[in-house]
């Protein structure tokens, strides 16, 4: 495949600005467009909650909400909640406004690199920056939707996305958007601010998954172990989070303290040496080890002792999630964005021919975004991991015709004791960068403007307004380049007995196929020892046949032989 | 000098052969499984079988030993240049003319010279070799964070290959022998009940009668 091929002509250019105009005039008349055409499948919805009922978790509180005259209301507005919360809870602002869910920002502790959803290039929407009307949803906040945004007004923290235990309360986009998109959000039930207000306690899987299982644009998109599944696991999918098992919570796992949660992606614990700590110490990590400790597996037996000795090298999830995806729902594992901006009619459109294990169509092209490929229950991709990701930033040059240019390349290796045999989810994106200047871009998406590319579909343009809204210099030639990201993997634990078999690595067609630095019995041979060795033990076999012929048909008649 | 019926492999000695035997034979079938030389059983089914015949044998070798150095026996692997050329030169010529084996056990040389020599390879290099380094294999969790990527384990399964093909060559050989001579049952049954016809010194003949008189016939 061409990942890099030129971008399109001037002519073809025009294309999409002809259609959208068009687009728009069919809007005003749509007795005129399409009259025997199937309906066009154009609402461009990313995250669809059917299953709306919170998820049960039982509350040791001390306190009843419902009962605080605080909370009785009434209430118009989230940030009014979220006084009522301040009043009695007067530090909580102070601490969450520290957190990664509010601050949206990053800075590497080890690489110094900026990350954070507020500086980052991804490979599915590509960058919430300037996007934030849309992307900021998922930010525990009230209104965000540029740089105009208050990150040290308490008022406009969002208590409830995360602690509402009721299921009712939900977000929309912090701006209105292209017409086309907004429609999405229309015609929902208004929340009921009091009810919500009263009912808040420890988050659920659903408050986490509301955001953490639609990353990338939907349902299971980015990470492949984490989606709606979760939600309502069997244990097979999940032994922890099982409904008919642990049940535990997110935060289980996830502890915090003073809003500050434990599980960084950006800079992963990826060999725990800690262990479970002394009885009572606080662990702030959300490692297996944390619970399970450094010799996990029950040492009353040869292969139970044998396991231990692999924990140092091998990450428990490399053997405990034997597959990706496996709860029904789809992740995505390539995304093409030069398809992106065709319509019919005039109108965006969307084409779902994936049908994902739990029966849902999925799409496969969409106009805003372009074509699209998923995968499920898979095996994983298989590196040394020591925590850290280098990533591919706006501002880093590199070269185009040298391979898939890795977004967050991990590092790790066979002699760093900090390093681990880990899964990945591979990600695998064609997406605009800038041809002049050999770096990543900005592209605006989201905006109610003619330059937004929801709405207009021109790269050119969206590409300019990206990079200009903050000032970062454009040659103004785009191309396409073939990205990739690596997702390490570490939900959707199976219990002991779906866990992978000793013969899935330790075997000639191995999953560790291509993991240097480490002997795997089974996969590993040097060639010419067991050439070698085959041979003397032939040979062996060859002479004694020999001989024993030779004895045979050489023996005088009546003679010891 | 007569030759007489004698308890040449005592009880323990032939426990010690038989359990070894069905451990080596264990250990080559379920070691070069996780070698990955076949896969007839799981890898784990193989390591856990590995593992544990290593441990049963490794326990009947700390009882040879000790019972070969208190009893003296050891000294029937002593080399010696002794006949040596002649049971050479039968299993290389003689054996095809329908000769006779040129050596015939004695009290205190129970074997001819060249098995003595190959059991004393096989005990002293052979054994050694796949025992050291099959416990430093086992006890790779105690020394692995001291030289991380360096493929000392690999170093280590090298050694411990190398010899497993070498002591399956003199499984072969070993077996391929029994049937030279009168006949395989005539090799075989000395292992199994003891009794072998040894040649005696009068001195020994005289000796065995009156002393222990229970290892001859």
């Amino acid at each position: 495949m061409n990942a890099r091929s030129a971008p399109p002509g001037a002519a073809r250019l025009a294309i999409p600005i002809l259609s959208t105009l068009l687009g728009c005039l069919l809007w005003l008349t749509p007795e005129l467009g399409g009259a025997e055409e199937p309906p066009l499948d154009s609402d461009m919805h990313f995250r669809i909650v059917a299953d709306l009922a919170p998820t049960e978790r039982a509350s040791d509180s001390t306190a009843d909400h419902t009962k605080f005259k605080e909370l009785q209301g009434p209430f118009q507005s989230g940030p009014e909640v979220t006084q009522a919360c301040l009043a009695c809870h007067t530090e909580a602002g102070k601490h969450f406004m520290k957190s990664l869910h509010w601050t949206w920002e990053f800075t590497h502790p080890q690489t110094g690199q900026k990350l954070g959803k507020k500086t980052l290039i991804n490979t599915f929407c590509t960058n919430a920056r300037g996007n934030e009307g849309m992307c900021a949803q998922c930010h525990a906040g009230y209104g965000w939707k540029d740089d105009s945004f208050d990150f040290t007004d308490e008022t406009k923290i969002d208590c409830l996305v995360c602690h509402d235990r009721t299921g009712t309360y939900y977000k929309t986009p912090n701006s209105p958007g292209n017409q086309s998109c907004s429609v999405m959000f229309e015609g929902k039930p208004p929340i009921p601010w009091e009810k919500v207000a009263q009912s808040v306690g420890l988050p659920g899987r659903e408050n986490c998954g509301a955001c953490h299982f639609y990353g990338g644009g939907g349902d299971g998109v980015k990470h492949g172990d984490l989606d709606s599944s979760l939600k309502r696991p069997s244990r097979s999918l999940d032994v922890h989070m099982a409904i008919d098992g642990l049940n535990f919570a997110c935060t289980k796992c996830h502890v915090s303290t003073r809003h500050l949660v434990a599980g960084s992606r950006y800079a992963v614990k990826a060999h725990d040496l800690g262990g479970t700590g002394k009885p009572g110490e606080r662990r702030d990590v959300a490692t297996c080890e944390s619970c399970h400790g450094e010799q996990p597996h029950p040492a009353g037996s040869i292969a139970g002792i044998k396991l231990n000795d692999h924990v140092h090298r091998i990450a428990c999830q490399t053997c405990h999630i034997p597959t990706i995806a496996r709860g029904g729902v789809a992740t995505m594992v390539d995304w093409d964005w030069r398809t992106a901006g065709k319509t019919k009619d005039g109108q965006g459109y969307k084409e779902k021919n994936y049908t994902q294990g739990n029966g849902e169509h999925v799409a496969t092209y969409k106009s805003i975004k372009g074509s699209f490929a998923y995968d499920e229950n898979f095996a994983p991709h298989y590196g040394w991991f020591d925590g850290q990701m280098r990533y591919t930033t706006i501002d880093t040059v590199f070269d185009p015709g040298a391979g898939a240019v890795a977004i967050n390349a991990y590092r790790g290796a066979a002699d760093d004791p900090g390093s681990r045999i880990w899964p990945f989810k591979r990600m695998h994106t064609i997406q605009p960068y800038d041809k002049g200047n050999n770096t990543l871009v900005y592209m605006h998406l989201w905006g109610e403007d003619d330059d937004a590319f929801w709405g207009t579909y021109d790269f050119g343009r969206a590409i300019a307004a990206g990079m200009a809204q903050y000032g970062i210099p454009y040659s103004g030639e785009y191309g396409f380049v073939e990205t990739e990201s690596y997702w390490p993997i570490t939900h959707m634990v199976a219990p002991k007995e779906g866990a992978l078999a000793c013969d899935s690595c330790h075997q000639q067609e191995s999953r560790l196929k291509g993991i240097e630095g480490v002997y795997v019995p089974g996969r590993d041979r040097d060639g010419w020892l067991d050439t070698l060795g085959l041979a003397a033990v032939g040979l062996t076999l060859l002479g004694v046949l020999l001989h024993a012929l030779l004895r045979l048909f050489g023996r005088k008649p009546g003679a010891h032989a | 000098m007569s030759t007489r019926t004698v308890m040449v492999y005592r009880r323990f000695e032939r426990l010690w052969h038989w359990t070894q035997m069905s451990c080596i034979l264990v250990l080559l079938f379920t070691g070069f499984a996780i070698r990955g030389l076949h896969r007839l059983i799981d890898f784990d089914t193989a390591v856990t079988w590995h593992t544990g015949a290593a441990l049963v044998l490794l326990g009947v070798w700390l009882f040879a030993v000790f019972w070969l150095f208190t009893t003296g026996e050891w000294r029937h692997y002593l080399p010696t240049t002794q006949g040596l050329g002649k049971v050479i030169r039968y299993y290389a010529y003689g054996i095809f003319q329908g000769e006779s084996h040129p050596y015939h056990k004695a009290l205190l040389r129970k074997h001819n010279p060249l098995q003595a020599m190959a059991y004393g390879v096989l005990k002293l290099v052979l054994f050694p070799a796949i025992w050291v380094s099959g416990i430093i294999y086992l006890l790779y969790g105690l020394w692995q964070g001291l030289a991380l990527g360096q493929g000392w384990l690999g170093g280590v399964a090298f050694v411990h290959v190398a010899a497993a093909y070498a002591i399956l060559a003199f499984v072969i050989i070993h077996i391929y022998l029994l049937t030279t001579g009168h006949s395989l049952r005539e090799h075989l049954m000395p292992m199994v009940t003891g009794w072998d016809q040894v040649d005696l010194t009068t001195e020994e003949e005289a000796y065995l009668l009156k002393d222990e008189p229970g290892r001859i016939r």
